[in-house]
C-alpha cells in the first residue's frame, strides 16, 4: 500500500452542507471522523452553478444542525456566493476536521473495514459516508449525440450566462427549475428560446400570502418518509419544482414564459438527420401539472381551515398552461434558426471512484433511506427523497444526518 | 400518502398483480422485454386480413385465448371494396382502447368506481398526402382527437386526473406521439 495509512473510525466524503451537517452530528457523539473534500468547503455552490442561481428555499428555512440564518432578510433567497459563505461560516462554527484538495480516488472494502485513498494518502476506516452530492455530472439524453455539427451543445452544469452563448436561438431541453429560470434569462438576453417541456412540477412562489415552502412544510409534505410513500422510485424522481428565488418573490412558470415569447414544444424525443422531433405529449403533461397543483392547492386550503382561517389570504385558483393548438412538432435544426441546445435534463452523482459493488443496472447507489445494506458501515446521505421528501435541500440534511450518525453509531459500537 | 386508497372499487383491473409484476419485472428486467407479433396476408385489392395469435415475453412465447382475426379494407370512396376498417381507423382503435385500459387501471388503483366509459376519437388527415399530390402534406394524421365520457364515483377533477394518467402510462399514445424506428424487410 503507497504511502502513509491513517487508522480512523469514520470518513466522510465531501464539504457540502450535508458532509458537514454529517461531521457536526459525529463530533457530538465523539466519532472521531475525517472530511475529505476534493475542492475547497462547498465546492459545487462554488464552481458549477450558473450565476444567477438563487437558492429556491427562503432563508428562514436554510438551516444546518446546530446553525441558522440570522441575516435580516428571512423570506429573501441566497445567491450562490451566499449559500458559499453560509456554508463557509458553518464548518468554521463547527470546526469540522475537513481536509482540502483532497479527491477521493477510491473506496474498497478491505474485511470489514473501508480503505480510502487520495494522492498517496489512504484512510482506513470503519464506516465511510458519502456526501459527495447528488448532482456531480449533466445528465443527456442519448439522442444528445445526435446533433448536428454546427449545433453548439452545453449543459446547465457549463452554463454560466447568457452571453457566452452564440448569437441565435436557443432550444432549452428540459422545464424544472433548472430549465425555465435559464430559458426566461436566455430569451431575454436576446437569443430566442424554444423549451422543451416534459413532465414537470408547477407550483407559485408565494400562496396566500406566505411562500410556498411555509405550506409544504406546514401540511407535512417536507416531511414525508421514504418508508411511507406508496411509489418511493417515482417520489426519487420527480423533478424539481419549477421556482425561482428572487428577491420581488415572483412566481416563474410555463405562461410566464409564454407571456414573455418563449414557444413551447414537447419532450424532445429524437434527432433525426438535422430534425429534432418533439413529442405530441405537450398538452397532457401540461395538464398533469395543473392538476397536480390544484390537488396541492386544495390540501394547503384543507390545512388552513381550523388553523389559519382568517389569518391568510384568500384561496386562489391560476389560469391552466397555455398550450398552442397545434405545438410544433419538428424543428429543421440546420436552417439556422437554432444556434445552441442547452440541457437541463437533469443531473447524475459520479461514482467511478467507488470500488464497490452496490450500484444498480441504473449506476444508482443501493440503499434504504442512505444505509447501504450490502455494504455495513457504508452511508449515503445527500439525495433526493434519501429519507424524506425534504432530503435534497439544505434544511433537509439535519433529520437525515441524525438518523444516519445514530445508526452509523450503533454499527461503530457493534464492531 | 393518498386517502384515495381506503376506497373500494372493482373495475374487474387486478391492479395487486400488476404492482406485484411491476415490483418483480424490476429485480429482473430481461422478463420485461416483450415482442408483440402479428401477421398479414393480402386477400385482394386493398382488402387484407391479420391474425394475432402468439407473442414473446416473461422470458417465453406466450399464445392468446384464441386467435384473433381482423380484415382491413379501404371505403367505397377510395374505389375500394369496403371488406374492413381503414387501417389508420386500426390506429384510432389502437389509441382508444388503450387510454380506456388505462382508464380503468389507474381507477381501481385509486379506489374509483367506473360506472361507465365511452370514448369517441378523431383523426383529421389531408389525402392530398397518401395520394401523391402535394409533397408538403404529411401522409398521416394531423391531429388525433379523444374525447371521454366518464361516469365514476369520484370529482370531475379525479376523473380529469385518471384521464391524464392513463396518458401518460399508455403504450400506444407513446407510439403515437413520439417517433419510432421502423423496419420493412423483404424476402424476394
Amino acid at each position: 500500500m503507497p504511502g502513509s495509512v491513517t487508522r480512523i473510525p469514520t470518513v466522510v466524503i465531501g464539504a457540502g452542507h450535508a458532509g458537514l451537517a454529517v461531521s457536526h452530528l459525529l463530533t457530538e457523539r465523539a466519532v472521531d471522523h475525517v472530511v475529505l473534500e476534493r475542492g475547497e468547503v462547498a465546492n459545487t455552490w462554488r464552481n458549477e452553478r450558473w450565476d444567477s442561481l438563487r437558492l429556491l428555499t427562503p432563508n428562514w428555512q436554510t438551516n444546518l444542525p446546530g446553525f441558522g440564518y440570522a441575516g435580516d432578510d428571512p423570506d429573501g433567497f441566497m445567491t450562490m456566493p451566499e449559500v458559499v459563505e453560509f456554508i463557509d461560516k458553518y464548518a468554521r462554527h463547527i470546526d469540522a476536521p475537513v481536509e482540502t484538495s483532497t479527491t477521493v480516488e477510491s473506496v474498497r472494502q478491505n474485511g470489514d473495514r473501508y480503505l480510502v485513498s487520495s494522492n498517496g494518502r489512504t484512510w482506513d476506516a470503519a464506516a465511510v459516508v458519502i456526501a459527495s452530492g447528488g448532482f456531480n455530472r449533466p445528465k443527456i439524453p442519448t439522442v444528445g449525440a445526435d446533433l448536428p455539427a454546427g449545433i453548439t451543445s452545453v449543459s446547465a452544469f457549463d452554463y454560466k450566462r447568457p452571453s457566452d452563448l452564440p448569437d441565435g436561438g436557443v432550444l432549452v431541453v428540459g422545464a424544472s427549475a433548472t430549465g425555465i429560470q435559464i430559458a426566461e434569462e436566455v430569451h431575454q438576453s436576446g437569443r430566442p428560446v424554444t423549451l422543451s417541456v416534459g413532465e414537470h412540477v408547477r407550483m407559485p412562489r408565494t400562496y396566500r400570502g406566505r411562500d410556498i415552502q411555509f405550506w409544504l412544510d406546514a401540511i407535512g409534505r417536507l416531511d414525508e418518509r421514504y418508508d411511507e410513500v406508496d411509489d418511493l422510485v417515482r417520489a426519487r424522481h420527480i423533478p424539481s419544482p419549477q421556482l425561482v428565488g428572487t428577491p420581488d418573490r415572483r412566481t416563474l412558470d410555463l405562461n410566464t414564459l409564454t407571456s414573455q415569447g418563449v414557444r413551447l414544444v414537447g419532450r424532445l424525443s429524437a434527432v433525426t438527420d438535422g430534425t429534432a422531433f418533439f413529442s405530441g405529449s405537450l398538452r397532457n403533461v401540461c395538464a398533469l401539472a395543473d392538476l397536480k397543483l390544484i390537488r396541492l392547492l386544495d390540501m394547503i386550503d384543507e390545512w388552513i381551515v381550523g388553523s389559519h382561517e382568517g389569518l391568510v389570504d384568500e384561496p386562489e385558483r391560476y389560469a391552466d398552461t397555455v398550450v398552442d393548438d397545434n405545438p410544433v412538432l419538428s424543428l429543421d435544426l440546420d436552417d439556422g434558426s437554432i444556434s445552441t441546445v442547452l440541457w437541463a435534463t437533469g443531473y447524475v452523482p459520479d461514482y467511478s471512484w467507488l470500488d464497490i459493488p452496490v450500484l444498480d443496472r441504473k449506476g444508482e447507489i443501493r440503499h434504504d433511506g442512505g444505509v447501504v445494506t450490502d455494504s455495513p458501515g457504508l452511508y449515503r446521505i445527500g439525495l433526493t427523497f434519501l429519507r424524506r421528501r425534504k432530503s435534497s435541500f439544505i434544511h433537509g440534511a439535519e433529520d437525515d444526518a441524525i438518523d444516519l450518525t445514530g445508526h452509523l453509531a450503533g454499527y461503530l459500537g457493534d464492531q | 400518502m393518498t386517502a384515495t386508497q381506503e376506497k373500494s372499487a372493482n373495475n374487474g383491473v387486478n391492479v395487486e398483480h400488476l404492482i406485484g409484476a411491476r415490483d418483480a419485472l424490476s429485480g429482473a428486467p430481461e422478463g420485461a422485454q416483450f415482442t408483440w407479433r402479428a401477421t398479414n396476408k393480402w386477400v385482394h385489392g386493398t382488402h387484407s386480413e391479420s391474425k394475432v395469435e402468439e407473442f414473446f415475453g416473461l422470458g417465453d412465447n406466450q399464445t392468446h385465448r384464441t386467435t384473433f382475426e381482423f380484415s382491413a379494407d379501404h371505403p367505397e370512396v377510395f374505389a375500394a371494396e369496403d371488406n374492413g376498417a381503414t387501417p389508420v381507423e386500426f390506429v384510432l382503435v389502437g389509441l382508444a382502447s388503450c387510454l380506456t385500459a388505462g382508464v380503468a387501471s389507474v381507477a381501481q388503483n385509486r379506489g374509483i368506481q367506473l360506472n361507465s366509459v365511452t370514448a369517441t376519437i378523431e383523426g383529421d388527415m389531408d389525402i392530398l398526402g397518401i395520394l401523391g399530390a402535394d409533397p408538403e402534406v404529411r401522409n398521416g394524421f394531423n391531429t388525433i382527437r379523444v374525447n371521454y365520457e366518464i361516469d365514476a364515483e369520484a370529482t370531475d377533477q379525479e376523473i380529469e386526473a385518471i384521464v391524464a394518467q392513463s396518458q401518460k402510462r399508455s403504450a400506444v399514445f407513446d407510439i403515437i406521439t413520439n417517433p419510432t424506428n421502423v423496419a420493412v424487410s423483404v424476402n424476394a
